[in-house]
C-alpha cells in the first residue's frame, strides 16, 4: 500500500471531499485518498508517476490515454479515478516484462509504427485489447479496433502492420509453447 | 576490405529508430511528464466572445480560493510592459488582453495554483464584463467600408488591411493574356485548418532567483529562436536563458510561434520564484494557436489551344486573424506562394496578395508546409485541372506538355526561383503506370454507363524546402542557417548535437546515419542530442522540411572536418605523408600499400593519446551550414475515387505516390513521412477544417467537431520513388516531410471533380464533405465553403 497524491491534496482546504480508493495498477495494489473528481489519467500520471499514459484531447476522442480496465480498453482521461476503485488497470508501463518487450512493442519498432510517440502508448494498449480477444485479426479488424485512437504522424498504415506483425509473432510464441 | 555501409547503419539503411526504445516503453519525456520540486500549475482564462471591449475584470473571488498563488491580468502585465509581444511577422500580439478581446479564445487572465484543478476552479471565479462589438469572420466583411476597426491599438491603422504585396511581371503577364487562345479561371477558398498535434502546447518556466537563470522546458520546434525572443521580450540576458525542448508530441508548424501561455508562465515563475507549469487543453490549442491556410484565390491561366500555359495570374486574399503572426521568412508576405507553378515551364507570371485582419485566432503557421507552399501547390494543381477540362485535354498530357524538361536545369521559374534538378515526366509516368491510367479511364467510362461516378485526380509539383539560404531567408532578421557539433571520444564513439529539433522525424536515427556515412563509425555508436540551448549549437529549428536540407547538411560537413583531422593523424600513425593517404569508409590506408591502414577508431584513440607534434589534441568540431539554395523535391500523387451520386459520399479507391526527394538517408523514415503527409492531405480534402459562425464562434474547437481521420477512414497508400540527387546538398538529399501534405490535397479534390465532370461543376471548396458534394451534384453549381457558416443548418 502506498500513499498517493500528497502533492495535490496538501493545499486542499478541509471541506474538500476525499474518498479512499484501492486500485491495482500493473499488478501492484495502491490505496489512496483522492478527490472524487480526480480523473483516472491524472491519478496514473501524477499520483503514480506513470507518465506513459498521455492526455491529448480531454474529450475521449484521441485515445492517447487508453489503458486496460479489467482487460478492456478505456480512455482514462474521461473516467473518474473513483470508478476504478477495486478494479485492475494496465498501463503501457505494464506491457513489457523484465524479460523483454511485448511483441506489440517490438512490432511498433520493427514496422516503424510510430513517429513522435505521443499516441503510441494508447495505440499499443488498444492493440493489446484487440489481440487478447482476437489473436488472428484481419487488417480490417485492426483498423476497426484502432478507430478510437488518433495519430497525426504515421497515416496508420505502419501501425496496422505493426499490430499484424505482433499477432503473427504471438501466434508463433504460443505454438512454440504448445510444442 | 571496406565496411558494408548498410550493415553499420549508414546511408540507405532502413535503420530501426533508436528513439523508439523509450517511446514503446512509455518512457518518452514530454513537457507534461516533467515535474520539478515546488512546481505550481497555471491555467488560462480565455474570451468566450470574438470581439468585445473589456469593461472590467474582477479577480477577487479567484484569489479567495485556497491554493491560488497568483492571478494575472493584462493590466498587471502592462505595468511590466509585457501586455503585448512582437509576432514573427513584425506585428504585435496581445499576451493578456487589456483593451479588447479580438477573437474567441483570446487569453484574458491566468491563475497559478498548487494544482491544475484549483487553477481551473479559480479561472471560473474570474468575472469579466464584456461589451460586445461587431464581428468580422471573412475578408469581404473585413474590407467593407463600414467595417469596425479590429486593430484600433495600432497607430496609423485605419482599416483591416494587413498588407498588399505583389511579385512577378505584371506587364508581360498582361501581354500573355492578351495573346491567349483560352483563359481559364478558377476561384476558391483554402479553408482554415489546424496542425493539431495530439500533444498540445505547454511549458514549465523555472526562474532561479539565486542564479538569475531562467530555464524553460517547452514544446517548441525552434528552441534557439525562442531563446532570442525571450531575451528580447522579457529583456533577460540571453546567456541566462536556457530553453529545453524535450520530446515533442508532434509539431507540424503549430509549435514554432511564441504563445501567450509561454510568456505568462515565465512571468509567473519570476514573480513566484517557483517553477510554473502550463499545459494547454485541446480546445485552447485549437482555438488560439497557429492555424494554417485560410486563403482565397482568384486564379487565371493564359492558355494556347494545344495546352501550353503562356502566363499565370493569381490574386490571393489571406485571412490572418486578429494579429499578423505568420511564421515565415520576413521578406515574403504570403510565404512562398510564388513558388506556384515552379514545375512548369511558363514564360511569365504575376501574383498580387492582400492580407486582412479578422476576429479569428492569429497564426498563419506553415502547417506541415514551407510557408504557404501547400496553398500554392493546391491552387496550381486545381488551376491546371480546370484548364485541362476547359481545353478538352487529358489531365496527364497537359502536365507533360508544360513540365520543365530534365535537361533544362537549373531553371529560373516565372516568379524568380531557381530550381535545381528533377525528372518530372518520369515520376508522372511511373505513377500513371502504377495506377494503370488507361485501364482506369476505361473502367470509369464503363461505370459511367451504369450511373456510377468514378474519378481520377493527378497532382504534380515541385516545392521549395529547406530555408535558407541566408541571403534571402530570415525570421525577424535572424538568418536561416543551422549548425552541428560532433565530438568523437577516444574509443571511437561519438556525440552529435544540432540546432534542429526532432518532433517525430527521427533525427536521433537519421543524423547518426549521416555520421556513419561520412566516417564509417557505426550509427549505433553515435548518440544524437537536440533541444537544449545550453548544449546544442545554434539552429533555426525544425519546420518547413528544413532539417535534412540544412541541419543534415551541417552534420555532413562537421563529419568531413573530423575526417580531415583524422587523416592527418592517420598519416602520423602510418608514418607517411598526408598526400599518400587514401580513404575508404571507416579506414585510411597507404595508397601504395593498401594493407597498411588505420581505422577511424584508431585515429580517435590517437587524437587523445598520440597526436603529431604541434597538433591540438582531441577529435571534435562544429560546422555552420548556410545552404546555397533551397532544395526542390518533386512528387506525383494520383488518387482514384468513387462518388455515391445519392449521398455525395466519396470513397478513395487507390492512392499512388511517386516521390523524388533526392537521396534517401533512411528509406523507412522517408516512407513514414510520406504516408503521414498523405493522411493529412486526405484529412484536409475530406473532413478537417476550422470555420466560424457569424458571431465568430469557432467551429472545430474540439475533436468532436474538428474531424481527423482514423485508421478506419484513412486509405492505404502505394509508394514509389525516383531519385534525382540534389546537386548542391552534400549528400544529395532534398526535403521530404511535407511533400505529401502539400501536393496531396489536389489529387483527392481533382479526383472528385473528375467524377463530377459531367455536372459542369468547377469547384467545391475543401473539405469535400458529403453534403457539399451532394449539393454540387443536385444543383450543378460550385460550392463555397467560406465562413460564416450557419451552425444550425441541416
Amino acid at each position: 500500500m502506498s500513499s498517493l497524491f500528497n502533492e495535490v491534496t496538501s493545499t486542499r482546504s478541509d471541506d474538500v471531499p476525499v474518498r479512499r480508493v484501492t486500485i491495482t495498477v500493473n499488478g501492484e495494489t495502491h490505496t489512496a485518498d483522492i478527490e472524487p473528481r480526480l480523473l483516472l489519467a491524472h491519478l496514473l500520471r501524477q499520483g503514480l508517476k506513470l507518465t506513459g499514459t498521455h492526455t491529448g484531447c480531454d474529450t475521449t476522442n484521441c485515445g492517447a490515454c487508453t489503458v486496460l480496465f479489467d482487460g478492456r480498453p478505456v480512455k482514462s482521461c474521461t473516467m473518474l479515478a473513483v470508478q476504478a476503485d477495486g478494479h485492475e488497470v494496465t498501463t503501457v508501463e505494464g506491457l513489457n516484462t523484465p524479460s523483454g518487450l511485448h511483441p506489440i512493442q517490438e512490432g511498433f519498432k520493427d514496422e516503424h509504427g510510430l513517429q513522435c510517440g505521443f499516441c503510441t502508448p494508447g495505440m499499443m494498449m488498444a492493440a493489446k485489447a484487440l489481440l487478447d480477444e482476437n489473436p488472428a485479426p484481419s487488417e480490417e479488424d485492426v483498423r476497426w479496433a484502432l478507430a478510437g485512437n488518433l495519430c497525426r504522424c504515421t497515416g496508420y498504415q505502419n501501425i496496422v502492420k505493426a499490430v499484424l506483425w505482433a499477432a503473427e509473432r504471438m501466434d508463433d510464441t504460443e505454438a512454440e509453447e504448445a510444442s | 576490405m571496406a565496411i558494408d555501409e548498410i550493415k553499420i547503419g549508414g546511408m540507405g539503411a532502413r535503420q530501426r529508430r533508436v528513439e523508439d526504445n523509450r517511446f514503446i516503453r512509455g518512457k518518452g519525456n514530454y513537457v507534461d511528464d516533467i515535474v520539478l520540486p515546488g512546481m505550481l500549475h497555471m491555467e488560462i482564462l480565455r474570451s468566450p466572445v470574438a470581439h468585445a471591449r473589456i469593461r472590467s475584470i474582477d479577480v477577487s473571488r479567484a484569489w479567495e480560493i485556497p491554493g491560488v498563488r497568483l492571478v494575472l491580468t493584462g493590466e498587471m502585465l502592462a505595468a511590466r510592459n509585457l501586455a503585448w509581444m512582437p509576432t514573427l511577422s513584425y506585428d504585435t500580439q496581445a499576451v493578456l488582453a487589456t483593451d479588447k478581446v479580438r477573437f474567441q479564445g483570446q487569453e484574458v487572465a491566468a491563475v497559478v495554483a498548487d494544482d491544475p484543478y484549483i487553477a481551473k476552479d479559480a479561472c471560473e471565479a474570474i468575472v469579466v464584463d464584456y461589451e460586445p462589438l461587431p464581428v468580422i469572420v471573412n475578408p469581404d466583411q473585413a474590407m467593407a467600408p463600414d467595417a469596425p476597426l479590429i486593430r484600433d491599438d495600432k497607430v496609423n491603422q485605419h482599416d483591416n488591411r494587413v498588407f498588399d504585396w505583389e511579385v512577378g511581371d505584371r506587364e508581360r503577364t498582361e501581354q500573355a493574356f492578351a495573346e491567349a487562345d483560352v483563359v481559364s479561371t478558377l476561384e476558391l477558398h483554402y479553408p482554415r485548418s489546424h496542425p493539431s498535434p495530439i500533444e498540445t502546447c505547454g511549458s514549465i518556466a523555472d526562474f532561479d532567483r539565486s542564479t538569475e537563470k531562467l530555464t524553460v522546458y517547452m514544446t517548441t520546434q525552434a528552441p534557439h529562436i525562442i531563446r532570442a525572443a525571450v531575451a528580447m521580450v522579457a529583456e533577460l540576458p540571453e546567456h541566462m536563458i536556457r530553453i529545453i525542448s524535450p520530446d515533442i508530441g508532434g509539431g507540424f508548424g503549430n509549435k514554432v510561434p511564441v504563445y501567450p501561455g509561454y510568456v505568462v508562465s515565465i512571468l509567473a515563475s519570476i514573480l513566484t520564484e517557483r517553477p510554473v507549469k502550463w499545459i494547454e487543453d485541446k480546445t485552447g490549442n485549437l482555438i488560439s494557436t497557429g492555424f494554417g491556410r485560410d486563403i482565397y484565390l482568384k486564379g487565371e491561366l493564359a492558355l494556347r489551344s494545344d495546352g501550353r500555359i503562356l502566363g499565370v495570374r493569381m490574386h490571393t486574399t489571406s485571412d490572418h486573424g486578429a494579429f499578423f503572426s505568420d511564421a515565415q521568412p520576413s521578406k515574403f508576405k504570403v510565404g512562398l506562394m510564388h513558388s506556384a507553378f515552379a514545375c512548369y515551364d511558363i514564360p511569365t507570371a504575376h501574383l498580387t496578395a492582400t492580407g486582412v485582419y479578422t476576429n479569428k485566432a492569429p497564426g498563419g503557421v506553415a502547417y506541415r508546409c514551407s510557408f504557404r507552399v501547400t496553398e500554392a501547390m493546391y491552387f496550381q494543381e486545381r488551376m491546371v485541372h480546370a484548364a485541362a477540362d476547359d481545353l478538352g485535354i487529358d489531365q496527364a498530357e497537359i502536365r507533360r506538355r508544360n513540365f520543365v524538361r530534365d535537361d533544362d536545369f537549373p531553371h529560373r521559374t516565372a516568379f524568380g526561383f531557381l530550381t535545381d534538378s528533377g525528372q518530372y515526366t518520369k515520376c508522372l509516368d511511373l505513377g500513371l503506370e502504377a495506377v494503370d491510367y488507361e485501364g482506369f479511364l476505361r473502367e470509369k467510362e464503363e461505370a459511367r454507363k451504369q450511373g456510377r461516378l468514378l474519378g481520377i485526380g493527378i497532382s504534380t509539383m515541385t516545392e521549395p524546402l529547406g530555408a535558407g539560404n541566408s541571403r534571402e531567408y530570415d525570421i525577424l532578421g535572424i538568418k536561416m542557417f543551422d549548425a552541428a557539433e560532433l565530438r568523437v571520444h577516444m574509443t571511437g564513439k561519438a556525440i552529435l548535437r544540432t540546432g534542429a529539433k526532432t518532433q517525430g522525424q527521427g533525427h536521433e536515427t537519421t543524423w547518426a546515419q549521416i555520421v556513419a556515412h561520412e566516417l564509417g563509425i557505426p550509427a549505433n555508436d553515435v548518440v544524437v542530442e537536440e533541444g537544449d540551448t545550453d548544449t546544442a549549437p545554434f539552429g533555426m529549428g525544425t519546420y518547413a522540411s528544413r532539417s535534412t536540407p540544412v541541419a543534415g547538411a551541417a552534420v555532413s560537413m562537421v563529419a568531413r572536418k573530423i575526417r580531415a583531422k583524422a587523416r592527418k593523424i592517420a598519416a602520423h600513425l602510418l608514418e607517411v605523408s598526408e598526400e599518400d593517404i587514401e580513404w575508404e569508409l571507416g579506414r585510411f590506408y597507404v595508397r601504395s600499400a593498401p594493407d597498411r591502414g588505420v581505422t577511424i577508431q584508431e585515429c580517435a584513440m590517437a587524437a587523445y593519446s598520440n597526436v603529431p607534434d604541434g597538433m591540438e589534441p582531441g577529435l571534435e568540431n562544429h560546422a555552420y551550414y548556410d545552404p546555397p539554395n533551397l532544395t526542390w523535391p518533386f512528387a506525383a500523387y494520383i488518387a482514384t475515387v468513387e462518388v455515391d451520386p445519392e449521398t455525395g459520399v466519396w470513397d478513395v479507391l487507390r492512392v499512388v505516390a511517386v516521390d523524388d526527394c533526392g537521396v534517401r538517408i533512411n528509406p523507412m523514415i522517408v516512407e513514414g513521412q510520406i504516408m503521414g503527409g498523405l493522411t493529412e492531405a486526405y484529412a484536409m480534402s475530406s473532413m478537417q477544417f476550422i470555420t466560424f459562425d457569424a458571431d465568430g464562434n469557432c467551429i472545430g474547437s474540439n475533436y468532436m467537431d474538428y474531424l481527423l481521420p482514423t485508421a478506419w477512414e484513412t486509405p492505404g497508400f502505394e509508394l514509389h520513388e525516383v531519385v534525382t540527387p540534389c546537386p548542391h546538398h552534400p549528400i544529395g538529399a532534398k526535403g521530404v516531410g511535407e511533400c505529401a501534405t502539400v501536393g496531396g490535397p489536389a489529387a483527392f479534390v481533382n479526383a472528385v471533380m473528375d467524377a463530377l465532370k459531367d455536372t459542369g461543376v468547377r469547384n467545391i471548396d475543401m473539405p469535400l464533405l458529403p453534403d457539399r458534394v451532394h449539393r454540387a451534384l443536385t444543383t450543378g453549381a460550385d460550392v463555397s465553403g467560406a465562413p460564416p457558416v450557419d451552425p444550425d443548418a441541416p
